[in-house]
């Protein structure tokens, strides 16, 4: 194992797979000369040559269509948007040119293709560029979805989604960006797609969560050992295809979930996994499920509302609390 | 902390009951014994004392509130220094329909983060039954394992928030070994459920749409007509009636009755000390047969036949809007002056609804007399848990052969009813002849 921020791991993830295959490359806004926005394609240029790292206009729909065409016809692109705010402008081509091709043409046809960069929010930026798009995203049939929480996540996920014959959105996240994480050292360490990992054993209570997310999930789950509340935490990573197993076995073991992420409570991604527990595991249900979500408000930009705005550790143990019945 | 006043039970068998008046308002002061309400239970108007000293905080439950469940919060009552805000914290464990959902924590609307359903889960008191009656609330993995363990969900307390019963109490039951589901107790809630349902015929809708609308009007059933109609569904249902009747010739026990009345020693005011009808008569001469015919003097239970060491007479009571029957008890020991003087007292506060449960609960058999009315015969509905009733009819003039020839006599025909199932019919018969023995020979009775 080796230390590795979570922005050295997406660039060794990248250069690692533009190594191994000549048809991968790298287009953006300031990818190339500036080495990246938030510094996650530095040494790209160097390494690759402005041939495979590919600097855009400002026309995110443009440059979008521009690698859905490139996949179409054979290429590997990994788009990177500035943030995924900005992607906005690119939605059709991500939905109905990216994601709807391998069903259309019949199976004759895909693109293979991964939009990357940071979702949700930052700190200050305001309204229109502090939102979580994975629940639009992973609504979509023909996408697959990934939120990395971990620097191991987001080395492992990302060169799995570059090798993915499918559209892949794959949400960053800019404060997780410096953390640093553990990530095994080995030459080439790929992690499936669509597998949750338990991060924590437990046996009181299942919390889920995965992105930013996890940082109140593992926060909370600390704090809560400390009363006495055995929390196991799972970490999502892949939102499409979701892997309910995973989190199923934990509910019938502890029969409570509370469900974290930093997204609208509507139609999020909760909601699903609320809906597919009760489903699938009612019986072991000793508890509402519960979830903790951002605010039903567009994001504040004044710093004391954007605090509140946003999930807490407190939230996530009040939620636990509730679901235990030790309130 | 405030104390909480819930719906008493009046009566063992008591469900529910009205909460036909308040006596006290908010912000009243009582004292521990002051009557603070009257309940109307199932055929009575109770009065509800309270048990603690305080200042009435809040009334949950507003008088004229029907078919309210024993033990449901009804009021709150705050202690010294107390004042209404710190009815919040206790008020939560009122039912929400019924407190009007002031001061019940709001589920957080979905711009909160944490959609907490739960959110009064600090609720420390079990909350009584929800107003939709036998709703239980429970976790789908507590009703799991309830089943897998053989546990009656109605026999455990929920320790969850509006008493949802968890994981956790269904452990804790299961370490105390307490809840086991018994076979009968199960089996009961049933058949109350199935007994309180004589509309198993039409439905209202069907009965109603047989005549015009305008034709009539719709008095609601007060609980005296609920609890008639359902224990005398329940009794013809379960109960296998048998009928037996007899001529009594009543002219040795009138006068009699007279000699008597007239002996009566008068107070000051010229009052006598008794004044005998003849349905005292009649009382007694019944308890004397039940003492000479023990094996008529009985209860059925499905294990066991409970013979009675005493003859306990219900009298059926005609009141406004129904009856009730109160019952003298030991009446085979009791001189006539004095079940005569019950009688009229039992009279005369039946009229007033002011009985108590264990004035009218229980008993051995009864007496049903329409004699004053004109009526000549008719056969009762067995009262459980009696084995039998006495129907009287009027004392009349009547021709009768005696000796080969005609006479006439004040004749009395009565009709025993029997629950075949203790008594048969040559042990009633037995029970009759006894009883026509004490009103022809009505000396033997003073005896």
């Amino acid at each position: 194992m080796k230390s590795s921020t979570v922005r050295e791991a997406l660039r060794d993830a990248m250069a690692e797979e533009m190594r191994r295959d000549p048809d991968v490359f790298v287009m953006g806004e300031e990818v190339a000369e500036y080495q990246g926005a938030y510094k996650i394609t530095q040494g790209l240029l160097d390494e690759f040559s402005a041939k495979r790292v590919i600097d855009t206009p400002i026309t995110e729909h443009g440059f979008a269509g521009l690698g859905v065409g490139a996949a179409m016809a054979g290429l590997k692109p990994i788009v990177e948007f500035m943030t995924f705010n900005f992607a906005m402008q690119a939605i059709d081509q991500i939905i109905n040119s990216a994601a709807k091709t391998l069903y259309m043409s019949g199976g004759q046809m895909g693109a293979p293709i991964v939009f990357r960069g940071p979702n949700g929010a930052a700190a200050r930026v305001g309204a229109q560029h502090s939102q979580d798009y994975a629940s639009w995203y992973a609504h979509v049939p023909g996408l697959k979805v990934i939120q990395p929480y971990s620097a191991a996540d987001a080395k492992g996920l990302l060169k799995a989604a570059i090798r993915d014959p499918n559209p892949v959105i794959f949400l960053e996240n800019e404060i997780l960006y410096g953390h640093s994480f553990e990530v095994p050292d080995m030459d080439d360490f790929v992690l499936p797609i669509g597998k949750a990992k338990v991060e924590r054993g437990g046996t009181d209570v299942t919390l889920v969560s995965w992105g930013i997310g996890m940082t109140y999930t593992m926060k909370a789950a600390e704090e809560l050992a400390g009363m006495g509340i055995s929390a196991e935490v799972i970490n999502l990573r892949t939102i499409r295809p979701l892997d309910i197993d995973t989190v199923l076995a934990s509910v019938r073991k502890t029969g409570r979930i509370v469900t974290i992420e930093e997204a609208f409570p509507m139609c999020s991604v909760s909601s699903e996994i609320a809906y597919q527990v009760q489903e699938k595991a009612f019986d072991y249900l000793d508890a509402p499920i519960l979830r903790v979500t951002g605010k039903d408000v567009p994001m504040p930009y004044a710093a004391n509302l954007e605090k509140l705005a946003l999930p807490n550790v407190g939230e996530v143990i009040d939620a636990v609390k509730a679901v235990t019945y030790t309130a | 902390m405030p104390i909480n006043i819930t719906m008493p039970a009046l009566s063992p068998t008591m469900e529910e009951g009205n909460l036909a008046k308040w006596l006290v308002k908010e912000g009243d002061q009582v004292s521990a014994g002051d009557v603070i309400a009257e309940i109307e239970t199932d055929k009575a108007t109770m009065e509800v004392e309270a048990v603690d000293e305080g200042t009435v905080g809040k009334i949950v439950v507003p008088a004229g509130t029907a078919g309210v469940k024993v033990n449901e919060l009804i009021a709150v009552l705050l202690e010294d220094g107390e004042d209404a805000s710190a009815i919040d914290t206790s008020g939560g464990s009122a039912p929400a329909e019924k407190s009007g959902g002031d001061k019940v924590p709001a589920v957080p609307e979905s711009s909160s983060a944490i959609e907490v359903g739960a959110k009064a889960a600090t609720d420390p008191v079990p909350a009584p039954k929800n107003a939709d009656g036998d709703r239980i609330f429970s976790s789908p993995l507590a009703r799991r394992l309830a089943k897998l363990n053989g546990l009656d969900l109605k026999a455990l307390s929920g320790s969850g928030p509006h008493g949802r019963i968890v994981k956790r109490d269904i452990e804790e039951a299961l370490a105390a070994g307490t809840g086991k589901a018994a076979p009968a107790a199960a089996e009961a809630p049933k058949a109350a459920a199935a007994a309180s349902a004589p509309a198993a015929g039409p439905s209202a809708d069907q009965v109603l749409k047989l005549f015009d609308k305008d034709s009539y009007e719709l008095v609601p059933h007060d609980g005296m007509r609920k609890t008639i109609a359902k224990r005398l569904t329940e009794s013809k249902q379960t109960i296998p009636h048998f009928y037996v009747s007899v001529d009594c010739e009543l002219d040795a026990l009138l006068a009699l009755r007279t000699q008597l009345n007239d002996a009566a020693a008068k107070d000051k005011e010229g009052k006598p000390a008794y004044k005998l009808s003849v349905n005292d008569m009649t009382i007694k001469a019944l308890a004397l047969a039940l003492r000479d015919v023990p094996n008529a003097n009985v209860s059925w239970t499905d294990e066991n036949m409970v013979m009675h060491k005493h003859a306990d007479v219900g009298v059926a009571v005609s009141i406004p809007g129904g009856l009730i029957t109160p019952i003298i008890r030991r009446a085979e020991e009791k001189p006539l002056s004095v079940i005569s003087n019950e009688m009229k007292d039992y009279g005369k506060r039946a009229k007033e609804r002011k009985l108590k449960p264990e004035e009218y609960q229980g008993g051995t058999t009864a007496v049903s007399n329409m004699g004053m009315m004109g009526v000549k015969n008719f056969s009762a509905v067995v009262n459980p848990p009696h084995a039998t009733i006495l129907a009287v009819g009027a004392g009349e003039k009547r021709p009768v052969v005696k000796n080969g020839e005609l006479a006439v006599a004040t004749v009395m025909s009565v009709t025993l009813s029997t629950d075949h199932r203790c008594v048969d019919g040559a042990l009633g018969a037995e029970l009759l002849a006894a009883f026509k023995g004490y009103i022809e020979n009505p000396m033997s009775m003073l005896v």
